[in-house]
């Protein structure tokens, strides 16, 4: 129980249909560091994410943010989500998106008044989107989609960020943005969990870094821990045998 | 589908001597094809079109509020994906319609009026859709086939009850199968105010919580990180859709009320990008098509309303389809025909400049012109089209047409087609340096895509080619332009 740690994970495990996608997780998160999730394809990054919010049941484990759970620390967390988890088609438009992240704030049935389409449109400004407040998010480019996201976790003025993949095919402009965004908030004293696939990148943009692949290979200052032979651990072979002990149980479970 | 297959099997039984429907089918069937529908008098229409008569009033008050309430609640299921559970839960409403019916009498209750026969519309529908989540979640069929499975089993038990209820002797049970297809003629002031109230009530419950139903469609995982009740708001829209699809039973019945739900909502989304506009259409077309409708059952009253509200709705879905402003068919034309008109233009302005280029060296200007064989060899392009787009441009004062078919650029012409040439060598610059073209094929890869290319990325070309750049702002081409044989 430590109230200025941003974010605690013990033991965390993570079972889809009783095969694990996380596995046994522990996770310690120091205040105003930006850090970098780092693990291939499937190796239960999004899903960390998820459990972390409570979006996904845990089969064991324990998360605590600022020494609380998530339920009642959920005012201090903001979550850019993947870009690709929405319908960008959907007939909204970005200044709505944007407010979206302030309907907590506004209330169950209240409309959505001046000031907070004011702060919106600050946010807006902020990741350099302001004169594209009005448009239809189906116009959107893919930068632009990742930044309205961007802007709608900075309306919350969180403590800590949750960002899935934020630098995922986006433009050279919106990275720099992005980067800019996110070294201002740690100079605000801020902490980002930021999920990361561009390796080179790593050394350049995060202070700490979480190799992940079911377990979490090695987690620290990204000094000490992004070396080659870590990446390898990361990387190379997946645990075979655990994955094919899960793959068995699964089958079982399918015949039962 | 279930009207024809009716229709079907109602024509079939009279081939067949010995084949015989069951008694409700028969009710249907009779009520839609045995009863003359003559055309009717304009002393008719007159009382219709005027409301004259307290009860087509009274019916048409509560068709529209029906209307328009599952509009605004199907644009929310439309949205979220959920369309065709309304299909599901009203086919499964028919059972206990049934049921009510039978067991009202032990409960001190009548059998006959609407508020009964609700209630047991409304548990039996909601049974359904919990029976679609059990075998969803239960068993290893995905969503698709558990909705078929409730949707037919449900409503073959519901005929099959209504058959048992025809021969009931305390039966007088003559209009329950007005349920399956609609009928406002057998509405009563009563029905239609608490058609109207529910329907209210609704658009009451939607108009609050707008912003966190429209969270819920668009970013589930947000919402949820944000601490909103996802599982609790989906039941809620699902009883919205309980709340429409029961009171539409008695005007638009069991089998159309998904129509109901989902063409308004379609048709809005043809008009624009705005939800609360696409909601504010949806209601229209749904309660104009309620409406509608309804006047067209009074002055046809031997014609299911149902069916008629359904048409009127589907009338205006393909007006929506047709002339929707911003996705209509007719909209997607013109624009193509605009791009196409535009990349023509490109061409041509390009053509010029690049013969101009060409001649450079030897006269020194391009103010005599070129001749207009030179640009039809140019590209493969009619040279009908080629006049056309040439009589445009000269328009739009961008090039001159001199006597002998020759044709020189104006000043404003020149300046576009130099930015044209500029970006269009720019980008083939970069399919060469960063996407490993080949060079002789380069031309016709930048040509598809250089046309759509926006301000902003023309910008980052520039930047990561300025070491590439000319000084009179316009690139030399990465390739020959013009083969030296056509050379003037």
């Amino acid at each position: 129980m430590n109230s200025s740690l941003p974010l605690a994970v013990n033991d965390l495990t993570v079972a889809w249909h009783r095969k694990p996608v996380i596995w046994d997780v522990d996770i310690e998160v120091q205040p105003g560091q930006l850090v970098g999730v780092v693990g291939p394809n499937g190796a239960g990054k999004s899903t960390l994410l998820k459990a972390i919010m409570d979006l996904v049941p845990k089969a064991s484990g324990r998360v605590e943010i600022f020494g609380q759970s998530y339920r009642q620390s959920r005012h201090r967390v903001g979550y850019v989500p993947q870009r690709e988890s929405v319908d960008w088609d959907f007939p909204i438009s970005v200044l709505d998106v944007v407010t979206m992240g302030l309907y907590g704030k506004i209330g169950w049935c209240l409309p959505v008044r001046r000031k907070h389409r004011d702060i919106a449109l600050r946010a807006l400004e902020q990741v350099g989107m302001s004169d594209l407040a009005n448009r239809q998010i189906s116009q959107l480019s893919g930068g632009q989609q990742q930044r309205t996201f961007l802007a709608r976790a900075l309306v919350q003025d969180a403590d800590l960020y949750l960002m899935d993949e934020p630098f995922a095919a986006v433009d050279a402009a919106t990275e720099k943005a992005i980067v800019e965004i996110l070294r201002d908030m740690r100079k605000a004293g801020k902490t980002a969990i930021v999920i990361h696939h561009d390796l080179p990148t790593v050394p350049e943009y995060f202070d700490a870094v979480v190799l992940l692949n079911m377990r979490v290979v090695a987690c620290g200052p990204t000094k000490d821990v992004f070396t080659r032979e870590n990446l390898e651990r990361t990387y190379g072979g997946r645990l075979t045998l655990l994955d094919e002990a899960t793959e068995a149980m699964r089958r079982r479970e399918r015949t039962l | 589908m279930s009207v024809l297959l009716l229709l079907t099997l109602f024509t079939a039984g009279f081939q067949i001597s010995d084949f015989r429907l069951p008694a409700p089918l028969l009710a249907v069937a009779e009520s839609l094809t045995n009863r003359s529908i003559a055309w009717p008098e304009w002393e008719q229409w007159k009382r219709v079109l005027l409301v004259q008569d307290y009860n087509t009033r009274v019916v048409m008050t509560g068709t529209g509020l029906l209307g328009m309430a599952a509009g605004l609640v199907g644009s929310f299921t439309l949205l979220r994906r959920r369309a065709l559970m309304g299909d599901a839960l009203s086919h499964a409403t028919l059972p206990g319609v049934g049921l009510a019916f039978l067991l009202a009498p032990y409960l001190g209750l009548d059998g006959k009026s609407l508020s009964v026969l609700l209630t047991g519309a409304a548990l039996s529908g909601i049974l359904g859709v919990v029976a679609i989540l059990y075998i969803r979640n239960l068993t290893r069929l995905k969503e698709d086939a558990a909705l078929a499975i409730v949707l037919s089993v449900f409503f073959g038990a519901g005929i099959a009850i209504l058959t048992i209820v025809q021969q009931v002797p305390s039966g007088h049970a003559a209009g329950l199968e007005s349920f399956i297809y609609g009928k406002t003629a057998s509405m009563i002031a009563s029905d239609a105010q608490l058609i109207a109230t529910a329907g209210l009530l609704s658009m009451i419950i939607i108009a609050l919580l707008y912003k966190e139903l429209t969270l819920l469609c668009f970013d589930e995982g947000f919402a949820g990180a944000r601490g909103y009740p996802v599982f609790f708001l989906d039941l809620l829209l699902m009883a919205l859709v309980v709340i429409v699809t029961i009171i539409g039973l008695q005007a638009v019945g069991l089998v159309l009320m998904i129509a109901l739900l989902v063409i308004p909502a379609a048709a809005a989304r043809f008009w624009t990008h705005d939800l609360k506009r696409m909601m504010l259409i949806s209601s229209g077309i749904g309660g104009g098509g309620g409406l509608a409708g309804s006047a067209m059952s009074a002055v046809f009253p031997n014609l299911p309303s149902g069916a008629m509200i359904v048409i009127v709705c589907s009338c205006l879905f393909f007006l929506s389809l047709l002339f929707g402003r911003s996705r209509g068919v007719l909209v997607r034309i013109a624009r193509r025909w605009d791009l196409n008109r535009s990349v023509d233009r490109q061409h041509l302005l390009r053509g010029m400049y690049e013969l101009l280029e060409a001649r450079e060296p030897e006269t020194g200007s391009g103010a005599i012109g070129m001749p207009f064989s030179q640009l039809l060899a140019m590209r493969t392009w009619s040279s009908f089209r080629l006049l056309r787009q040439i009589e445009r441009c000269r328009r739009a004062g961008l090039l001159v047409r001199h006597d002998n078919a020759r044709l020189s650029l104006t000043e404003a012409g020149l300046a576009e087609a130099s930015r044209l040439v500029h970006e269009h060598r720019l980008w083939e610059l970069y399919l060469i340096t960063q996407a490993d073209v080949a060079p002789a094929r380069v031309d016709q890869a930048a040509d598809t895509i250089e046309h759509v290319l926006e301000p902003e990325l023309i910008v980052q070309l520039e930047e990561l080619l300025a070491q590439q750049r000319m000084s009179c702002g316009v690139v030399a081409s990465p390739h020959p332009t013009i083969e030296q044989g056509r050379m003037p």
